[in-house]
């Protein structure tokens, strides 16, 4: 029966979409909601509604991996495997979540009522471990709470009735009721100096769009989510590109490893955000605005569209804002769906226009031809957030925070081995003795700097400063005790990388493998000397030759550990004058022969 | 003002016009990039990145970068040449690749390449992954194992054959080449006289019952390597 009312459904869907091919993303994530699944005779039916073809939606479908083409349990449980989730006992969650729910990893339930996963970071570092239960956050388990909420939801069976009490601040909003913390340990002095007054906004409108970006370009603000490009100027090759129509895009799809950031600006502030894409498509000519909201942070959608409703109510989005004639604008929010690759600004806009998160060729660049073939303009929450406190306080006002070439304040997400993890702003310029310091990381053996895409940086090198020009950071900051094995560390940020790649370039999609299985020899003992050069040559290539910032950077890890842990690695790979080839592992290579034969291989044999 | 400029490629300025990519304007020159995923009827893809050089001392694909007055470019470099060699090694050990006896050998790309780059065995581990193979088709078939990404039968179909029979599916060292319907290349409309069929660089998209046309002696880069029609020379193999 229930197979009958589905072509039904997924049509109403469709159609809530106006059937249109470009709205695919928000077709499959609604359909995956409503039935567990995006199968491929569903895939058919969407095909026939969005006339298009079968392939191009099996093409979105398999991409993302919040989209199954199978159909998961009813309540999914995805338990966060990043870096500072394993250090924080994320392996022994896993265990008793295992046999609680008496499931595998990656194993749906028989009676179809759970499915267990890992996944990457969700955002939650600063509270980890952490698991999604659908789309419902929980926090800081233990293997003992994470007992007990198994056994909950095999109760109960609703998620909901996890969450017993809210975090801190707005996530106990009616539309958020979360039990996620904001851990906001330090309010600098320009994005969480105070309330936010759209008073950006009156400024930005009293002045000629040329203006503005002059007064953006005057603060010296560099893009937050990492590459640091000069956002006024972003926003000049914008405004000057030709094209019918231009775009603003928000990106909220901070899936650095360790980075949660843009979270607690999207809880606390997303006025502010708000205003900043408001005075960019002021800025830029733009009437349509998209923030692109990762699917792990979905718990927050139901709020930021309330917050949206209220500006429009106020005249601040829509026909005419604020009265000024002839400036419409609006935004909509456009849900991803777990993958990294879309934090790519070319990459996001694929997924923004239906499609598979592939990065794009470049160029031409998105302020050239991005969003529908439109110039566009991508930003991130927290340059939106500043531009909107520059209009507010004037460019000279925010080029007084920080450093000559890297003005106003950064953001930092502060995890691992600390004793206050949680969010930092911080002006830009700050040692890293400085931030240990300040987030009480004693005794570190090294801090990643930026993600898994950043860099791993030896204490040697701690005098080093937190700007553009010495270390950029998108924000995310891990701190590894004594106790973390850093090939350990290096082997889970390059299976997430292989896991994440879009697979579209050769080096990313093979290379990273390649790296993998070379990391995982060297993990295991059977590391060799002729590794190193291995190494670099393969971790070379594979930067020099990416096609986007995935694969320019997923190497870094393996070149940091040859340049500045040498030793480490070479206490790994031992002893270099056995003559023999470690990476032979003998045992394995016999087990088929020993299974067949019935005894033991002779060196394996009492006595030898 | 005029749509002509100069380039140079290793040292050697040569004329380029406007909208040529540095690929075009250097074979316009007679001067050869080694390049896989690049075919002259379909759009640039960028995507096996062998035909990766240094213009302007950052590295960008050849195919896709547009060339600029007074662009400075290294083709012929020991770093470009170690990249290339490691692309085409990695695209050998990603997929199954058998040329003693696979059809297409003396006229395939990857291994033409393979041999212009003095390459002879792979310093990477065989990934030995599992792929498929599609024979339902009465007249084409389909081998996965030697599949190597290049896009170029998705593109012919779409762009030239207006048939969209061929699209990439699932992700990262996941991801292949599907056939657009409820089940396998049978039941797609392609045509063995389809672009997509022939432009494949390798043995992955295959004619039925016509193996080993050519005899050994005969095959396409048998006696010259790959891209030696662009050189204009008679190029021979180093054995």
């Amino acid at each position: 029966m229930i197979e009958k009312s589905l072509p039904e459904s997924v049509g109403s869907i469709c159609k809530k979409y106006k059937n249109s091919p470009d709205r695919l993303m928000d077709i499959a994530i609604d359909i995956q909601h409503a039935y567990r699944c995006v199968s491929p005779e569903v895939q058919l039916d969407v095909a026939q509604f969005l006339q298009m073809d079968v392939v191009d939606v099996q093409s979105l479908v398999t991409f993302y991996s919040f989209l199954t083409e199978e159909e998961t349990g009813k309540i999914v449980v995805r338990l966060c495997n990043d870096v500072p989730d394993k250090l924080a006992g994320s392996e022994e969650v896993a265990v008793a979540l295992s046999c609680e729910l008496g499931l595998d990893f990656d194993e749906t339930s028989e009676d179809g009522q759970f499915t267990l996963l890992r996944t990457p970071c969700i955002g939650m570092s600063d509270q980890a471990p952490a698991v999604m239960v659908n789309e419902i956050i929980i926090t800081s388990l233990t293997p003992d709470s994470a007992r007990k909420m198994a056994r909950q939801l095999i109760e109960t069976g609703n998620p909901y009735k996890l969450v017993k009490e809210f975090g801190d601040g707005r996530n106990s909003n009616d539309l958020i009721k979360s039990m996620v913390n904001n851990n906001l340990q330090l309010r600098g002095p320009v994005l969480f100096s105070g309330p936010v007054t759209g008073r950006g906004l009156e400024s930005a409108l009293k002045q000629t769009p040329k203006d503005v970006r002059q007064i953006v370009k005057d603060s010296g603000l560099r893009g937050r989510g990492g590459a640091g490009f000069p956002t006024g100027l972003k926003w000049d090759f914008t405004a000057a590109a030709e094209g019918e129509q231009r775009y603003v895009l928000c990106n909220a799809d901070e899936g650095e490893p360790g980075t949660f950031k843009d979270r607690v600006l999207l809880t606390e502030m997303p006025e502010l955000m708000f205003e900043g894409m408001t005075i960019a498509a002021y800025a830029i000519g733009a009437s349509e605005g998209l923030v692109y909201l990762r699917g792990e942070y979905f718990y927050l959608k139901a709020f930021l569209e309330h917050a949206l409703e209220l500006r429009r109510k106020s005249g601040l989005l829509g026909k005419n804002i604020l009265g000024h004639d002839g400036f419409d604008f609006d935004i909509r929010i456009q849900l991803g769906a777990g993958a990294y690759v879309c934090g790519e600004e070319s990459a996001l806009i694929s997924s923004c226009e239906g499609l598979r998160g592939d990065p794009k060729n470049r160029p031409p660049f998105p302020a050239q031809k991005g969003y529908k073939q439109c110039p566009t303009s991508v930003n991130n929450v927290e340059s939106l957030c500043a531009a909107a406190r520059i209009l507010e306080h004037g460019a000279e006002w925010f080029a007084g925070f920080g450093e000559a070439r890297s003005t106003g304040t950064k953001v930092l997400s502060v995890s691992g081995d600390c004793e206050k993890p949680g969010v930092y702003e911080i002006p830009n310029g700050v040692t890293l003795y400085e931030f240990l310091d300040m987030c009480g990381g004693r005794d570190a053996q090294a801090v990643q700097v930026g993600g898994a895409a950043g860099h791993l940086i030896h204490p040697t090198e701690f005098g080093r400063r937190l700007t553009f020009d010495d270390l950029a950071t998108g924000g995310s900051m891990m701190v590894f005790g004594p106790e973390v094995d850093l090939i350990d560390v290096a082997v889970d940020f390059l299976d997430f990388f292989v896991e994440e790649s879009c697979g579209y370039c050769t080096p990313c999609r093979a290379g990273n493998v390649l790296l993998l299985e070379r990391m995982k020899r060297i993990q295991n003992g059977r590391g060799e000397t002729g590794d190193y050069e291995y190494l670099a040559d393969l971790a070379n290539s594979i930067k020099g030759t990416s096609r986007c910032g995935l694969g320019q950077t997923s190497p870094n890890i393996v070149l940091d550990l040859l340049r500045h842990f040498r030793p480490l690695l070479e206490s790994r790979i031992g002893d270099q004058d056995r003559n023999l080839r470690a990476s032979f592992d003998l045992d394995s290579a016999l087990k088929d022969a020993e299974l067949a034969t019935g005894r033991k291989s002779v060196h394996n044999q009492e006595g030898k | 003002m005029t749509d002509s400029f100069t380039i140079n490629v290793d040292g050697r300025d040569i004329q380029a016009t406007k909208g040529q990519t540095i690929l075009e304007a250097a074979e316009a020159a007679g001067i050869y990039i080694p390049r896989l995923c690049h075919h002259p009827e379909l759009k640039p893809h960028g995507s096996c990145r062998i035909c990766t050089v240094i213009a302007n001392g950052r590295s960008c694909t050849s195919c896709t970068q547009p060339a600029e007055p007074d662009m400075e470019v290294q083709n012929n470099h020991p770093q470009v040449e170690m990249w290339r060699k490691q692309l085409i090694e990695m695209l050998f050990v990603e997929g199954n690749h058998f040329c003693p006896f696979c059809e297409k050998s003396g006229g395939c790309e990857l291994q033409a390449l393979g041999y212009r780059h003095g390459l002879t065995a792979t310093q990477h581990p065989h990934l030995f992954p599992r792929r498929e193979i599609d024979a339902t088709h009465p007249d084409i078939m389909v081998d996965h194992n030697r599949c190597v990404l290049c896009g170029r039968c998705v593109r012919a179909s779409r762009d030239v054959d207006g048939k969209r029979v061929f699209q990439f599916v699932e992700r990262g060292p996941e991801k292949r080449v599907a056939v657009n319907s409820d089940a396998k290349l049978s039941r797609t409309d392609v045509d063995l006289t389809d672009k997509a069929v022939g432009v494949c660089p390798v043995g992955a998209i295959l004619p039925k019952r016509q193996g080993y046309v050519a005899p050994v002696g005969a095959r396409e880069f048998d006696h010259t390597p790959i891209g030696t029609s662009v050189e204009g020379g008679n190029g021979s193999l180093e054995v």
